[in-house]
C-alpha cells in the first residue's frame, strides 16, 4: 500500500456570481513511504492548491474537492475535522514558502517548536522545551539555547526556514510537503536548505512531497517527478528518465530554460514563448497548444489522454519529443 | 455555460474579506469605518512585535511624534505631581481675592497668585493643574472601557464569523453613523442622575464600535495570514489560534487607535462638561466646566477664565493627536522604508 495515494484529485473554485475555474484537474499521483516526489509546473498551475486539499486547508466555502486522498489506505478527505486536524503535524507536516510570514510574529521561537510537542505528544512545556532545543539544533541551528528565546524576526532568513523545517519535523510525521521551501531564500542559502531536507528525509526516513517552479531543485532530490500544467499532470517519470529524455514538449521547454554547466558557452537559453495566460481550457484541447512547437491538429480537438510510457512514466501528449533526441 | 472550465491562465480573482456594505448608511458612517479599515489592514502583514518595533524606529524620526509625546509626558506629569506642583488647594476660597471680587471684577494676577482668581475667589492656576488630573482619569477610563467592551465584540466577531459577525457588525454601523457627540449627550441625559462616570460611560460606549470594528478588521485580515495558515497545517486547535494567532497579531492597530481614542475622549469629556452634563459638583476642578461655566458667563469680565482651560484643552488634545497620527502613519506599509 502506499503511503500516500492521490486519486482524481479535482478542486474547483466557485463563487457567486462568476464562472466556475478548475485549479487542480483530477490529478492522480502515489507515494510511497520514503520516497521523495516533485510536483513541477509554472505558478499558477495548481501546485499549492493540490496541496493544500491534500491537506484539508482550502477555505470551507467558495470551493469543492472531489476524488480521493487515500493516506495508509485512510480518504482524509472523509475524515471529520477534529480527526483531520489531529493528524495534521502529526502525519504529514508541511513547509511554506515565506519562512518569515509562516512564523507567529510575538511567540518565540522555542515556543512555536513546543507547542506543536504538546499539541500532539502531549508534552509538558518544560520537556517540550528540551525537545526543541535539540530540534533546533538537529537542522544545524547554531547557539540553539539562545534562539530558542528569541522571535522570529530576531533571526535570519535561513533560520527560519530551518525553525520552520524543525517544527514540521518534531513530531516524526510519515510524509513532509514542501511548498516552495526556498523560493524566498537567498541561493546560498538555498542548496542549504535542499541539502538540510535531503539529510533529513534520508535519516528519518520521510516521505517528501517537493513542491516547485524550478527543476534545478528536483534535480538532485526527487525519485519521481510529475509535472503539471493547467491543472493536470501532464508528464511523470523517474528523475532520470525525466532529465535524460523529456517526453513532453513543455517539460522539454522547462528543461532547456535551465541553465545548466555542460551547456555549451555561448548558447542561448530557450524560454518557453508565451505565457500560461496563452492557455486555452483542457475541454476545447491540449491547455498547452498555444504554446506549444510539436502541435498537431488532434491536439485541439479534445483533451489528450494521459497514458503510460515505455519507460514506466505517464504522458499526456499526442506529438511527443522523440525519444531519440537527447537534451542538448 | 455552467460547465467548470480550466484555464490556468486566467486567476480568478480571489476572495474578498468583506462583503460590499448595503446603501442606507450615512457619509459619516462611511468614512469613519473606510479609516478604520484601513488601520486594520496596515497591521495585517507581520503584527507584533516587528511591526511595532520597526513603527517605533519610525516614531522617533519623526518630529510630530517627538512634539506629541513630549506634551502627553509633560500633561501626564502634571496629574501626577499636582498637588506639589499647585501653589494652592483648588477648592479653597482666600479671602484676599473674594473680598477683591465684585459683579464687574474678577482679580488678576496678584502675588501668589500668578494667573489670578476664578469667580469665586479660588487660585485659577492651582484649578488648572488639578483639572488635568480629572481629564486623564475621564479620557483614560473611557478609553479603557470602550477599549475592553469594543475588543471583546470584535474578537467574537472576528473569530465566530457568520450570523453573529453580522449582527455585531450592523450594530457598530448604526452606532457609527451617529455623531459622537450627540450619542453621548443622548446617554448623559438619559442617566438620571449625572456624575462623572456618566461621562466616562457615555464616552466609552461612544467608542465601542470604533475598537469592535477595527479589531475584528485585523481579526479578519489575521486570518488570511501566512503564520495562521502555518499553524492550522500543524494542527493547531481552533481556540489556540484565536487566542494566539489571531488575537495578539491584530491588537497592534488597536494600541494605535487607542491613542487616537483618547484625544477623542478628552475632548467629548469636556464637551460634555461644557454643556453642564458632566458633575454637578461645582468644587472639582474641570476643564470642560471651568470654560462652560465661568468661562462664558464671565468672559466679558474676565476672558482668561475661558482661555486658559481651553487652551489647556487644545493642547492636551493636540499631543494625542500627533502622536496618534504619527503612529498611524508609521505602522502604514505604504510608508515603510
Ligand atoms: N482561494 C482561491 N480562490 C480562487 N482561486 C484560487 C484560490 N487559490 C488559488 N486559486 C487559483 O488557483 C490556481 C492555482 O493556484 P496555486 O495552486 O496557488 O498555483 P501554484 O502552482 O503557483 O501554487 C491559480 O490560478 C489561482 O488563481
Ligand atoms: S498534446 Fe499537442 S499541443 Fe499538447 S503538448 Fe502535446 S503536442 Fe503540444
Ligand atoms: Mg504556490
Amino acid at each position: 500500500m502506499s503511503l500516500l495515494d492521490v486519486r482524481d484529485l479535482s478542486v474547483v473554485f466557485q463563487r457567486r456570481g462568476e464562472r466556475p475555474f478548475t485549479a487542480v484537474d483530477k490529478v492522480s499521483f502515489t507515494v510511497e513511504p520514503g520516497q521523495t516526489v516533485g510536483l513541477v509546473g509554472e505558478s499558477g498551475c495548481g501546485k499549492s492548491v493540490t496541496s493544500l486539499a491534500i491537506m484539508g486547508l482550502l477555505p470551507k466555502r467558495g470551493n469543492k474537492v472531489t476524488g480521493e486522498v487515500l493516506f495508509e489506505g485512510t480518504d482524509l478527505l472523509k475524515l471529520r475535522p477534529d480527526d483531520m486536524r489531529d493528524r495534521r503535524g502529526r502525519d504529514i507536516g508541511m513547509i511554506f514558502q515565506d519562512p518569515l510570514s509562516s512564523l507567529n510574529p510575538v511567540i518565540p521561537i522555542g515556543v512555536q517548536v513546543a507547542e506543536v510537542l504538546e499539541r500532539h505528544q502531549g508534552r509538558e512545556r518544560k520537556q517540550a522545551l528540551r525537545e526543541a532545543r535539540e530540534l533546533l539544533d538537529a537542522v544545524g541551528i547554531p547557539d540553539p539555547d539562545r534562539r530558542l528565546k528569541e522571535y522570529p524576526h530576531q533571526i535570519s532568513g535561513g533560520m527560519r526556514q530551518r525553525a520552520l523545517i524543525a517544527i514540521a519535523l518534531a513530531c516524526k510525521p510519515r510524509l513532509l510537503i514542501a511548498d516552495e521551501p526556498t523560493t524566498a531564500l537567498d541561493v546560498t542559502i538555498q542548496a542549504q536548505i535542499l541539502t538540510l531536507l535531503k539529510q533529513l528525509v534520508d535519516d528519518t526516513g520521510t516521505a517528501l512531497i517537493m513542491i516547485t517552479h524550478d527543476l534545478g531543485v528536483v534535480a538532485g532530490l526527487c525519485d519521481t517527478v510529475n509535472v503539471l500544467y493547467g491543472g493536470k499532470v501532464v508528464e511523470r517519470a523517474r528523475r532520470h528518465e525525466l532529465f535524460g529524455q523529456p517526453r513532453h514538449p513543455y517539460t522539454h521547454g522547462l528543461l532547456n530554460s535551465v541553465p545548466r554547466l555542460d551547456s555549451i558557452r555561448g548558447e542561448r537559453l530557450h524560454a518557453i514563448r508565451g505565457s500560461v495566460a496563452d492557455n486555452i481550457p483542457w475541454t476545447e484541447g491540449c491547455a498547452f497548444a498555444p504554446r506549444c512547437d510539436n502541435v498537431v491538429d488532434a491536439c485541439l480537438e479534445g483533451p489528450p489522454p494521459l497514458e503510460p510510457t515505455a519507460t514506466g512514466g505517464d504522458l499526456r501528449c499526442n506529438n511527443p519529443v522523440s525519444e531519440e533526441v537527447a537534451v542538448p | 455555460m455552467t460547465e467548470p472550465t480550466t484555464q490556468a491562465g486566467t486567476p480568478a480573482p480571489r476572495r474578498k474579506d468583506e462583503r460590499p456594505d448595503r446603501g442606507n448608511v450615512t457619509r459619516l458612517g462611511d468614512r469613519k469605518k473606510a479609516r478604520l479599515e484601513e488601520l486594520a489592514q496596515a497591521s495585517a502583514g507581520k503584527g507584533g512585535v516587528s511591526l511595532l518595533r520597526d513603527a517605533l524606529r519610525r516614531l522617533r524620526r519623526n518630529p510630530a511624534a517627538i512634539v506629541g509625546a513630549t506634551i502627553i509626558a509633560l500633561f501626564v506629569l502634571v496629574a501626577i505631581f499636582a498637588p506639589l506642583i499647585a501653589p494652592h488647594d483648588p477648592v479653597q476660597r482666600f479671602d484676599e481675592l473674594t473680598s477683591r471680587l465684585s459683579a464687574d471684577t474678577i482679580p488678576g494676577p496678584s502675588d501668589g497668585f500668578p494667573l489670578g482668581s476664578d469667580e469665586l475667589g479660588r487660585d485659577l492656576l492651582s484649578r488648572l493643574i488639578y483639572g488635568s488630573r480629572q481629564t486623564l482619569f475621564v479620557g483614560v477610563f473611557a478609553t479603557l472601557i470602550g477599549l475592553a467592551i469594543g475588543v471583546l465584540l470584535g474578537a467574537i466577531a472576528g473569530a465566530f464569523g457568520g450570523w453573529v459577525d453580522n449582527i455585531l457588525m450592523r450594530v457598530t454601523d448604526v452606532m457609527l453613523a451617529l455623531p459622537a457627540l450627540l450619542l453621548a449627550i443622548t446617554l448623559v441625559a438619559l442617566a438620571s442622575r449625572s456624575s462623572q462616570w456618566t461621562v466616562i460611560l457615555a464616552v466609552a460606549i461612544v467608542n465601542v464600535p470604533v475598537f469592535a470594528r477595527l479589531l475584528r478588521g485585523s481579526m479578519l485580515a489575521q486570518r488570511e495570514s501566512d503564520h495562521v495558515l502555518a499553524a492550522r497545517a500543524l494542527g493547531v486547535k481552533k481556540r489556540s489560534i484565536v487566542l494566539r494567532h489571531m488575537l495578539p497579531n491584530a491588537m497592534t492597530a488597536v494600541i494605535v487607535q487607542a491613542t487616537l481614542t483618547l484625544s477623542v475622549a478628552i475632548i467629548e469629556a469636556a464637551s460634555l462638561s461644557f454643556l453642564g452634563l458632566g458633575d454637578p459638583d461645582r468644587d472639582r476642578a474641570e476643564w470642560g466646566a471651568m470654560l462652560g461655566d465661568a468661562g462664558v458667563r464671565y468672559f466679558e469680565v474676565r476672558p482668561e477664565l475661558a482661555y486658559y482651560p481651553a487652551l489647556a484643552i487644545i493642547v492636551v488634545a493636540l499631543g494625542f493627536t500627533l502622536l496618534g497620527e504619527a503612529m498611524r502613519e508609521a505602522l502604514d506599509p505604504k510608508n515603510r522604508r
